[in-house]
């Protein structure tokens, strides 16, 4: 558990930049420099919170598939579903989850990272393994980046897994626990977003 | 050599509960033990457990977590090494039931150098020799001979589980040495100790592992939707990861958004 939650924080940390930087289409090494540059700004004492979280926001829209993952986590509903509802949850699911980053970025300490090797899966994924080296507070973390690289020029991160944890799936089994004590009425769900974005 | 005879009954004893443990094991396989996972046992009431476990967390275990963090760092380390050397005398026979020879050695060698080099398990000479100290329970032995989880629930106290994990946790305490000595009153090798000793070492466990994730489960608790359903998951998750001792990346719903 607490290798799963060291890396969400850690994966805020890799969503940031101080720039709108295109990273190298080859998976590992996308990986690497998005990660290597993201500790290089989060250690910029000259950057604000509130900079930094805008940054987070910038590269997530650019590197992950938020649409994707919004598609993945509302589970089997989907396909149940009216465009302008799914369009309505799409975008709130955005906001969430931009904003769960930022929330997370705030409890980050410095973290050496280091890129392991990849292994193209099948034509529209790769795995990209990594790990958190061990240090005197933590021991070694191990992270394998889900890489959709359908678009060969445009890889991006669909999931991670921690220790053998996916937290796409984490995310899936949360709001397929809502729907399902709501009868699958996903207005539960949009309010509970809603108010996540809100407080 | 009265002692030595001593420790041979006891031994004898000990290894005599893991034959019996193996067969239940396999009598578990054919049972109805085979709910899927993700089923709930009751819901409602491990979701009120639920509760009652982070109200107890809120009153009194973060608190004790929060001050044993600001402890020197070389005494966490040591109260945490100490607990896990403890733990290996519950993982070597798992290993072995599991027919996990190289592991069980090496589990065997890691508590010998700790206990003795490490003074009494405070450091961890082991890992720096390469010895992993990787952590089994009945539980994941039960996974491992292919018996399911069955349905989940929440135990007041002791957390998130499952019909298998919680039969794993009560045969944990027969196979466990540890146990056999101090909760069960026992005397092995001319050791002996009591219920206090065990649970200490229980209470131990747990301020250390809060205080680990202290951050993390503050995170979790701030981000989640529904924070009940987020801790069944990665429970879930864990244990079959620590079941397989790999894991998967297939996920077939992925292509279906493919564009």
């Amino acid at each position: 558990m607490k290798k799963l939650i060291n890396a969400l924080v850690f994966v805020s940390v890799t969503l940031i930049t101080t720039s709108s930087f295109s990273y190298n289409s080859e998976p590992k090494i996308f990986i690497a420099e998005l990660v290597n540059d993201a500790i290089k700004t989060l250690s910029d004492k000259n950057v604000s919170i509130a900079e930094k979280n805008k940054k987070i926001e910038i590269i997530a829209l650019e590197n992950v598939d938020i649409e994707a993952l919004s598609m993945y986590t509302l589970g089997p509903i989907r396909k149940t579903l009216e465009r302008t509802m799914l369009e309505k949850y799409q975008n709130l699911f955005e906001k969430y989850f931009l904003k769960s980053l930022t929330s997370r970025l705030t409890d980050y300490s410095s973290q050496k990272f280091e890129v392991l090797g990849s292994e193209q899966k099948s034509e529209t994924y790769t795995i990209v393994s990594s790990k958190i080296v061990e240090s005197s507070s933590q021991p070694e973390i191990k992270i394998y980046w889900r890489v959709y690289t359908k678009d060969p020029a445009r890889p991006l991160i669909r999931d991670l897994i921690v220790e053998g944890l996916s937290l796409a799936k984490t995310q899936k089994e949360e709001f397929a626990s809502i729907l399902n004590s709501n009868n699958n009425d996903i207005n539960i769900l949009l309010s509970k977003l809603e108010e996540f974005i809100k407080k | 050599m009265e002692n030595l005879n001593n420790l041979y009954i006891q031994t004898v004893m000990i290894f005599k509960k893991i034959i019996i443990l193996f067969f239940i094991n396999f009598a578990l396989l054919t049972s109805s033990v085979n709910a899927a996972p993700e089923k709930e046992c009751f819901e409602k009431f491990s979701r009120g457990v639920f509760n009652f476990n982070k109200g107890l967390d809120r009153a009194i275990l973060k608190p004790i977590a929060s001050g044993y963090n600001k402890l020197p760092e070389p005494i966490r380390n040591g109260a945490g090494n100490f607990t896990s050397n403890l733990g290996t005398l519950l993982t070597i026979p798992n290993h072995l039931l599991q027919g996990q020879w190289k592991l069980a050695g090496e589990s065997t060698a890691s508590f010998a150098i700790n206990t003795t080099v490490g003074i009494l398990g405070f450091a961890n000479p082991a890992s720096k020799l390469g010895l992993k100290n990787q952590q089994e329970d009945v539980g994941q032995t039960l996974g491992a001979y292919g018996v399911k989880a069955g349905c989940y629930f929440v135990l007041p106290v002791l957390g998130p589980t499952t019909i298998r994990d919680s039969v794993g946790m009560v045969a944990d305490t027969i196979i466990d040495p540890f146990a056999h000595i101090t909760l069960r009153e026992n005397e092995l090798a001319n050791i002996s100790g009591n219920k206090i000793d065990y649970f200490s070492v229980q209470g131990a466990t747990a301020i250390d592992f809060r205080a680990d994730n202290m951050t993390n489960l503050d995170s979790l608790e701030k981000n989640s939707l529904d924070e009940y359903a987020a801790m069944k998951s990665l429970y879930l998750q864990n244990r079959d990861k620590k079941i397989s001792n790999t894991f998967s990346s297939d996920d077939d719903e992925w292509e279906e958004f493919n564009k």
